[in-house]
């Protein structure tokens, strides 16, 4: 298991051959009360920084980028129909889809948990 | 527009603020708290069931006074009302000793310069006064054009040693009241000299949420005491921008420089209400051939209320389409409703679409949203009418 981190704040957990995204709880802590999300069609396909989803709070819409280049594995609707959980637990339950990489090598571009926490201060 | 963080002027709470937790971000020069930890959801929901305190101190507070008679009398406000009804389509010669009044400054094209409220004082010794509170963002250019406009007429006297404080919600009487604050009987629109402990204030019963509530105009240094006993209360909550935001959009209050700017009419906005019977027969405001034309011939476009289908909030700058594809008209003020449970916003439509019901499309990124022209406000006002 790979864990790591963009400096969009979005956290990619790789497992054998699947990449589970989400939001990091600092972005979602800044984001406030998400109301809305917009998620990818399964089957699409996305380059690594491609905007991927949406997330809205009450106040703003923010982009979601794809931390790493594949093909739409899987998405999480239970975000779409109850957004107020991304606030919840969004390291966990709520991730946002899971990406079939086209190239894992990918992830060394990016920060490993010491990093981001180092990143966001 | 942006902001450089030290040009940015404080609030005179804005310890408290930080002190509370606030994230303070830039709003019309001033630094403001857009949030408390509770979250803007939880504080929309807790003013809508118990009241919340919001600090509006960036205002503009003045005192209007004619200079033509010498004041205390039916007369001088008589003089100080006909001034200000030079630059504003509202009824204010007969607007009644302590009694409020939502009007707006016009221009030469009938186009709004600002909304604002604007009050006959009580008492005898302040007869020929009103009291104005107008927009912070554009605060300076409305004192600007009262003096350049009624200088001879009357004094502008701007306070910049108020405070503002707002406590909206159904139990804001209730928890006023309990301070021993008399305001039981006040109707809405209406105001009145009170105190709370050793402190005098004016207060004012009315809001920007769509709930019943008071604004209290105090001098500063008094300000965190006022602000502190009310905190202290189990039904208060301090309240930020984000909320007082969605709250008057579910409110269907327009945001002046969003909802309505120098280029509308008061009849396109909407805002037709602000027109007084009298005026509309008399005119004599700035406009008025323009506007009185629009109120019986339509204006081309009408500021509308906007229910977006699905959950995804349709953002200030959004394009509407009639169901052809054609644009007729952009969002001005949108988000989420934390009442409404659903999107909610506003915008302006070719009159040929302002009907409630009609069919229209958001294009938010890229794609087609159905929507319709709904009914506003979105959730019902319950401002306190007397007994």
């Amino acid at each position: 298991m790979t864990l790591k981190f963009t400096e969009d704040h979005e956290w990619v957990k790789l497992e054998g051959d699947t990449a589970t995204v989400g939001i990091t709880p600092h972005a979602a802590e800044q984001l406030g009360d998400v109301v809305f999300v917009e998620l990818p069609d399964k089957g699409k396909a996305f380059s690594q920084n491609d905007d991927m989803a949406v997330v809205e709070s009450v106040k703003a819409a923010s982009d979601v980028y794809a931390p790493i280049s594949g093909e739409i594995l899987e998405v999480n609707n239970d975000i779409v129909d109850a957004p107020e959980k991304v606030n919840e637990d969004p390291a966990g339950a709520a991730w946002f889809v899971k990406i079939k990489p086209s190239d894992v090598s990918e992830l060394d571009k990016l920060m490993d948990e010491a990093a981001y926490k180092e990143f966001i201060g | 527009m942006s902001e450089e963080k030290t040009d940015l002027k404080k609030l005179p709470l804005h310890d408290l603020h930080v002190e509370l937790g606030g994230r303070m971000v830039p709003f019309a020069g001033y630094e403001m708290p857009v949030q408390y930890p509770l979250g803007v959801m939880k504080e929309h929901l807790h003013v809508r069931e118990k009241a919340g305190l919001f600090d509006v101190s960036h205002m503009g507070q003045c005192f209007l006074k004619t200079r033509e008679v010498e004041h205390g009398s039916a007369e001088a406000h008589k003089k100080v009302a006909a001034a200000i009804e030079t630059l504003v389509p509202g009824e204010i010669a007969k607007l009644k000793e302590g009694r409020i009044r939502y009007s707006l400054l016009l221009n030469d094209m009938g186009g709004i310069e600002d909304d604002l409220m604007i009050t006959h004082m009580p008492g005898d010794n302040y007869q020929g006064w009103l009291y104005l509170v107008v927009n912070a963002a554009v605060k300076e250019q409305d004192f600007a054009l009262l003096k350049e406009k009624l200088g001879d007429r009357a004094e502008l006297d701007v306070k910049t040693d108020l405070a503002l404080l707002a406590l909206q919600g159904p139990k804001a009487a209730d928890i006023l009241v309990s301070l021993g604050v008399d305001v039981a009987e006040m109707p809405f629109m209406s105001a009145n000299v009170a105190q709370m402990d050793d402190i005098w204030f004016f207060i004012s019963r009315c809001g920007y949420t769509g709930e019943d509530g008071f604004e209290i105009s105090v001098h500063d240094h008094q300000a965190e005491a006022v602000a502190r006993k009310l905190l202290a209360h189990q039904d208060v909550e301090a309240i930020g921008l984000g909320a007082r935001d969605s709250l008057r959009l579910e409110a269907g209050l327009c945001l002046y420089g969003h909802d309505m700017t120098a280029k509308e009419t008061p009849v396109e906005a909407n805002l037709t209400f602000a027109l007084g019977k009298r005026r509309r027969a008399e005119g004599g405001f700035p406009g008025a051939d323009r506007i009185l034309s629009q109120l019986s011939a339509k204006p081309e476009k009408m500021r509308v209320g906007i229910k977006p289908s699905g959950r995804a909030p349709a953002r200030e700058g959004t394009e509407i389409q009639n169901m052809d594809g054609v644009r007729i008209g952009e969002i001005t003020s949108g988000g989420f409703g934390p009442t409404f449970e659903a999107p909610v916003a506003m915008g302006y439509v070719d009159i040929d679409h302002a009907d409630v019901g009609a069919a229209v499309q958001l294009m938010i990124r890229g794609k087609a949203v159905p929507a319709e022209v709904a009914e506003m406000p979105f959730v019902p006002q319950r401002y306190y009418r007397g007994k």
